[in-house]
């Protein structure tokens, strides 16, 4: 299953193998992880998929100069033009609440004021400052989700293999409880139970979303630890007296993480996915905070109208498909990396 | 065979008790002012009334002794009915949709049930079409294509694909529209002449022998068929063409073309059959999800199912409603995903044998 790289002579492998040059790398990460990464950067589809993402990381990072805040003080807030419920073409004027204009938007649009480059949707929110800045929000919830839900996720599901026998079988029995909900369902209830302990705001459905969403990774990380810890290593540490959580912090986990890792890495799509859909359906943030699934809920109001009002949904959901596909090309192709069929082939 | 079954029934009460105990748990983030809507139709006005029922319903009791009560009701002793009680199918009271949670499901329940019907066939056949092409052409032409489209399938996030097709086809073609029926067939349907057989509006149309409104039905059930089915097909795609790959590769299909059949009898009578096993399992539990409510999809269409019963319930914080509604769904899930084990094994020697 593993490519074993010996270093030294060795006549019988043959020349190929014993003369294959490891570099510094390879033999930081190990040869099966070193596959993975470089299977990754090798797949063109997965290299779409990088580059959609540094696209959105520079959104991100470059919000406040490609939109800087109206109000500094909580730039999440979406700027409103007025008052007005019906949403305004692309290129309307802009009268209250312009943001500065910064130094890349004469250039580019070719006028010397702000106008609602993308239209306003209802409510006269700006939809181009919601999407650039709903970025932020993305990564923060994506970011924050997924290292909670990992974390929990790796330490339940390690304690669980490590112990094996009757802890083992309870800590699964309650995974397989919790998987019973519909994962939507069940961060619907636990978001709008909290949402009146906590107040409209990104933790209530993040809260929620970590709640249900570790059980996949203790169950990964179970199965790769099981198979690591009959290793010799393992049986060798503890014939030396080695402590159980020294065995499985130090010696067990690094080895039987990196799939998992990988794996949680490209879940931010999923995870920023499900908080739309959340807000979507009007849990969350309050109206009004820069969240693509809010810009996007919007338009709920004016479905008999959208042969006008296109743009309400058009721009909003292609931010959102192009983000999650993102990471689902990288995910796609890192499927076909760690699909065991095709352990071996380097 | 049986040791697998016996093993898997006695995970059912495990399951039962977690989900319950569960529910239960989230129902503690309430205040008990806002628990009585388990019991009784109106918040309670004054101190004395909130004191009165607390005490009448134990919410001043041990939670094992309030789990107890939630579980089973309580027997008025004077009158010898019952009240609450979830095991007795008293769901408590939604005071957003102003009716008992168990009605409440009861009425919307057969539309999710004819939605998941005609969902079923458009969903399964085609993915597994896409599955099966995309394995024999395998990196050709029609696999590549597969693939952008199964990517593209699973980055599209269900209500942005919804609301684009209701932009399409309803904004602007006016071809399908969102909703159940139309206004004119609503008041047939209400009406005393309309006989509900079934309550399954598709099947009740056809028994009554008005196929212009089983027509109406379908075409507005149209658009969340399309969406919830795009949706899947990615995933069955995905998991035929893997399957059929692998069992194409195996020497019984090499056998059977060195014997000289003909390569459609080869992948159509030989492999397809085995290489649907996976994908058996794939199709029962998406049954079996669309059979929960499909929250967001019923939503973006209005259609007034149990999933959009749920999603309503919940954006005016009902709790007692939704967890109603959690509860209902985890019965389904749980009965049905021992039935989806259960069949599997009857179907697959490996599991039966084991």
């Amino acid at each position: 299953m593993t490519v074993t790289t010996p270093t030294g002579d060795n006549t019988l492998l043959g020349e190929n193998v014993a003369t294959r040059k490891i570099g510094r790398l390879e033999r930081f990460f190990g040869p099966e992880n070193y596959r993975i990464l470089t299977g990754l950067l090798k797949t063109p589809a997965s290299i779409a998929g990088f580059v959609l993402i540094g696209f959105f990381i520079f959104i991100s990072l470059a919000a406040p100069l490609i939109i800087p805040p109206v109000t500094p003080n909580d730039p999440f807030k979406i700027p409103r033009d007025g008052f007005r419920s019906d949403p305004r073409p692309m290129g309307s004027e802009w009268t209250r609440n312009v943001p500065d204009v910064p130094f890349w938007y004469k250039a580019v649009t070719g006028k010397d004021e702000w106008v609602h480059l993308l239209g306003t949707a209802e409510g006269q929110y700006d939809i181009f400052y919601g999407i650039i800045w709903g970025t932020r929000t993305a990564f923060k919830t994506g970011l924050v989700v997924t290292i909670a839900t990992f974390l929990i996720g790796i330490i339940y599901g390690s304690i669980s293999a490590y112990y094996g026998g009757w802890v083992d079988n309870i800590m699964m029995r309650i995974v397989d409880i919790l998987l019973v909900l519909p994962s939507i369902l069940a961060v619907l209830i636990l978001a709008s139970v909290l949402t009146p302990k906590i107040g409209k705001s990104l933790i209530p459905a993040m809260v929620a979303l970590i709640a249900f969403g570790w059980m996949g990774y203790s169950r990964i990380i179970r199965g790769d630890i099981l198979s690591v810890k009959e290793r010799d290593y393992v049986l060798a540490a503890r014939v030396i007296g080695v402590k159980d959580s020294r065995i499985l912090f130090r010696h067990i986990l690094p080895n039987a993480i990196f799939p998992t890792l990988v794996l949680a890495s490209l879940a931010i799509g999923d995870v920023v996915l499900s908080f739309a859909a959340l807000s979507f359906l009007g849990i969350g943030t309050e109206v009004g905070y820069a969240d693509w699934g809010q810009v996007l809920s919007f338009a709920r109001n004016w479905i008999t109208s959208l042969n006008t009002y296109w743009y309400i949904i058009v721009w909003p959901g292609l931010t959102l498909v192009l983000f999650v596909m993102g990471w689902n090309l990288v995910g796609d192709a890192l499927r076909d990396v760690l699909d065991p069929r095709m352990r071996g082939k380097t | 065979m049986t040791t697998y079954i016996i093993r898997r029934l006695l995970l059912v009460p495990v399951l039962l008790f977690g989900v319950t105990l569960l529910i239960f748990g989230m129902l503690q983030f309430l205040s008990p002012v806002e628990r009585t809507a388990l019991y009784v139709r109106d918040f309670p006005k004054n101190d004395k009334a909130i004191e009165g029922l607390i005490k009448r319903y134990g919410f001043d009791q041990p939670v094992y002794v309030q789990y107890w009560t939630w579980l089973v009701g309580k027997v008025d002793k004077a009158s010898g009915e019952r009240e609450g009680g979830i095991l007795f199918g008293n769901f408590g009271y939604s005071r957003s949709a102003s009716q008992p949670v168990a009605e409440l499901i009861a009425r919307r329940f057969p539309n999710t049930l004819d939605l998941t019907i005609w969902t079923i066939a458009p969903m399964i056949l085609i993915g597994i079409w896409m599955g099966v092409q995309a394995a024999v052409h395998h990196n050709g032409f029609i696999d590549q294509a597969a693939r952008v489209f199964s990517i593209i399938g699973t980055s599209f996030p269900t209500f942005v694909f919804g609301l684009l097709m209701l932009l399409i086809f309803y904004a602007n073609l006016q071809w399908f529209s969102p909703g159940r029926l139309s206004d004119a067939y609503t008041q047939v349907v209400d009406s005393s002449a309309f006989t509900h057989y079934t309550s399954l509006l598709t099947f009740d149309a056809l028994l009554n022998g008005r196929f212009d409104i089983f027509l109406d039905a379908l075409r507005h059930m149209f658009l969340p068929i399309l969406t919830l089915s795009y949706i899947s097909w990615a995933t069955f795609l995905r998991v035929t063409r893997g399957s059929m790959l692998e069992t194409l590769r195996m020497e019984y299909v090499t056998t059977a073309r060195a014997m000289g059949l003909p390569e459609r009898d080869v992948i159509f009578k030989h492999a397809q059959p085995n290489a649907m096993l996976p994908v058996l399992t794939l199709a029962g539990f998406s049954i079996v999800g669309l059979l929960g409510g499909v929250l967001i999809t019923e939503t973006v269409f209005n259609y007034p199912g149990i999933g959009s019963a749920a999603a309503r319930a919940a954006t005016s914080l009902d709790v007692v409603a939704m967890l109603g509604f959690a509860l209902f769904n985890g019965l389904i899930l749980i009965v049905s995903n021992l039935v989806v084990d259960v069949l599997y094994a009857f179907v697959d020697p490996r599991v039966r044998l084991s």
